[in-house]
């Protein structure tokens, strides 16, 4: 699914690259200037060309980088959950952390028969607790919160994405977790048979689970009942459930939507965690002030250096104006070098973003305020925005010093040293 | 009986604001030229040999008068048919060669084709046949800074007749250049006009380089002296 799409993105990536070479060449023809004095121009330069290129570079690195980590947090709450499951918690809870089920809710919702049921017979729904474990870090900065799930056999049916990689699945009573393998990497104690504090007790590591990149992926679980104990919570936090079809889908959510005696709310399960996506709300904000703030000194940075290739090459252009070259030549040379220089930091840039790709991290869920764990996405679409991006810059940046050329007087041009 | 001028100057004057005060460059110089003439303009400086040459050749603008060339009124045409003009009908030398740096010696010459709509086989041609007139058949590759100033000047010759035009105007081409160096270019701009049959107009403060000119022109405060 993945490979198709990026398969297609690639392809993108590829296309704009050719339709801007294609433009600089039909540009430059258009200009009649060979394009081999723009390159050895940018290649003569090569000092001030170089930190021209690296700090567009690094601008354009941070730039991707950012949207990397916008897109991965979006889609580990994007692709987490299954498109037959019903997710209930407490109607007026924003997340799952937040809500209380109660054990009655749990029985009622357990006797309805628009619950699909397994092949043992038994109904397809999981009561839940999520509890907030402070655990250390691994790198010894300091505790940081991670999320534990205690949900019963029926819960680990309920996520067929969810699957064992290390060791084996816990046993109820025997004060065992089993924890993300992503999230295990970042701290103390979730290691093969590490142990962390918890309540009052210590919880054994049994094994690693790996949740293909979803929301589960930042998570711990247990056995549902063993947790509340060791909590000692009463209630549940909400309630996952598979209803027999469709049809059986919008029975069951309207129902528990409408009761007033349950108080509940029930959504389906994709569509939860598509809400939660909060969290790359910030990021977006940052990138995109960080975004206008970094175009801004990168377009000065550009024009600086264009001003001065201009300035010193003055006479050239002069000599140019003689031959028969006309104001327009002049400034779409200098606009083409500008962008030229621009897409070279923009690919230096993507190239430093791209080794990112698949770096995973985690940040802040701002609704359960623990650690949420996702991976850098850098896909092909985004180093193509970042290139488009990058010569933006460019030609923006390039843009007065390439006036400026054209406007000078052939005379003053040619006495100029 | 003379052949139509090919350069006529009427009563062309250029005057410059400096503050309060206008400088009179050229001041009412009326001059034909004929196809093939060798010129020679002479003259101390600030005689405004410069000037007169700039407007010929179409880089400035008189303050008054008319340059036809071919009887084309240089000074009516916009300043984009201007440039496409310069490139059809003026080579211009400068005196400190103005070559581009970064180009080699055939990049350089090709410059001016490349505005027209000639190909790139035809282009090649003609940069080799003007290179091989000016001696430098060998030098195609090389760039400026590889060659010396008799060199440059003379790729610059070449650049100024890849075209065909039909006049080439010179601003004190050997002012930069060794005795040799200096002779040699004079040959070919000599020969430009005996076998070529084209006109050039060239600027010069040295009386044996006037010694080449087919007519010398003295200008003295903006005036023609003689
Ligand atoms: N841009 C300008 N602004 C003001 N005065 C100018 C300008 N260009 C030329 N002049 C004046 O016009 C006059 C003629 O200048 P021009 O350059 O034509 O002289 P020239 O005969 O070529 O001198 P030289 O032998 O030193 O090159 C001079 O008095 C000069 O000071
Ligand atoms: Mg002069």
């Amino acid at each position: 699914m993945r490979g198709g799409t990026t398969g297609i993105e690639w392809l993108v990536l590829v296309g704009l690259v050719a339709a801007g070479v294609g433009a600089v060449w039909g540009l430059a023809t258009l200009a009649g200037l060979p394009i081999q004095y723009n390159v050895r121009n940018v290649l003569v330069r090569w000092r001030s060309s170089l930190t021209t290129i690296l700090g567009i570079g690094a601008v354009v690195a941070v730039f991707v980088v950012l949207q990397a980590v916008a897109r991965g947090i979006e889609a580990s709450s994007g692709n987490t959950g299954d498109d037959r499951n019903v997710l209930v918690v407490r109607r007026g809870s924003q997340a799952e952390s937040g809500s209380l089920v109660t054990r009655e809710h749990f029985k009622t919702l357990s006797y309805m028969e628009e619950i699909a049921r397994n092949e043992a017979g038994q109904p397809l729904i999981s009561a839940e607790v999520i509890m907030i474990v402070s655990v250390p870090r691994v790198d010894g900065t300091g505790e940081a919160n991670t999320l534990l799930r205690g949900l019963t056999a029926r819960g680990m049916e309920l996520r067929p994405q969810v699957s064992l990689v290390e060791g084996r699945w816990f046993e109820p009573g025997k004060r065992e977790i089993v924890v993300a393998q992503r999230l295990a990497k970042r701290f103390q104690g979730f290691e093969l048979g590490g142990t962390v504090k918890a309540g009052l007790t210590r919880l054994k590591v049994v094994g690693h689970f790996d949740a293909g990149g979803s929301a589960f992926d930042s998570e711990a679980w247990m056995d549902s009942d063993e947790c509340r104990a060791i909590f000692e919570r009463d209630q549940y936090s909400s309630i996952l459930l598979r209803p027999r079809d469709t049809n059986a889908m919008t029975v069951l959510t309207n129902r528990i939507d409408t009761d007033k005696r349950l108080a509940l709310r029930a959504e389906g399960e994709v569509q939860y965690y598509k809400g939660q996506t909060v969290t790359a709300a910030p990021i977006k904000i940052i990138a995109g002030l960080l975004g206008v703030a970094m175009s801004i000194g990168a377009v000065f940075a550009a024009m600086n250096t264009m001003y001065a290739s201009v300035a010193s090459r003055t006479r050239e252009v002069g000599t140019l104006r003689v031959i028969g070259y006309s104001r327009k030549s002049v400034v779409v040379c200098f606009l083409i070098e500008g962008a030229c220089l621009a897409a070279l930091g923009g690919i230096f840039g993507c190239a430093l973003a791209r080794l990112t790709d698949g770096f995973s991290t985690g940040t802040l869920d701002f609704q359960s305020f623990a650690e949420t764990v996702f991976q850098f996405q850098v896909t092909p679409m985004l180093m193509a925005k970042g290139l488009l991006f990058a010569v933006v810059i460019g030609v923006v940046g390039s843009l007065l010093p390439a006036l400026r050329a054209a406007r000078i007087p052939v005379i003053s041009a040619l006495k100029s040293v | 009986m003379a052949a139509d001028p090919i350069v006529q100057v009427r009563d062309l004057s250029k005057l410059y604001r400096q503050g309060d005060i206008d400088v009179t460059a050229l001041n009412h110089v009326s001059v034909d030229i004929q196809p093939a003439e060798f010129v020679v303009l002479m003259g101390p400086s600030g005689s405004g040999k410069s000037t007169l040459l700039h407007i010929i050749a179409g880089i400035d603008r008189p303050t008054s008068g008319d340059v036809l060339v071919q009887g084309i009124n240089v000074g009516n045409l916009s300043e984009s048919d201007l440039a496409t003009w310069r490139n059809q009908y003026v080579g211009f030398v400068f005196q400190s060669f103005n070559l581009i740096p970064v180009l080699t010696a055939a990049e350089n010459v090709e410059l001016p084709l490349l505005l027209t709509r000639l190909d790139r086989k035809s282009r090649k041609e003609q940069v080799q046949a003007a290179l091989e007139l000016v001696g430098l058949g060998d030098r195609l590759h090389h760039r400026p800074d590889q060659l010396s100033g008799g060199q440059q000047q003379r790729v610059a010759i070449a650049r100024a007749l890849v075209t065909d035009p039909v006049l080439i105007v010179a601003d004190e081409p050997t002012g930069n250049l060794d005795a040799k160096s200096a002779s040699d270019v004079l040959d070919i701009l000599r020969s430009l006009s005996s076998r070529s049959g084209k006109t050039v107009i060239m600027v010069t403060h040295d009386p044996k380089a006037a010694g080449y000119g087919t007519r010398s022109l003295h200008l003295e405060k903006g005036e023609i002296v003689a």
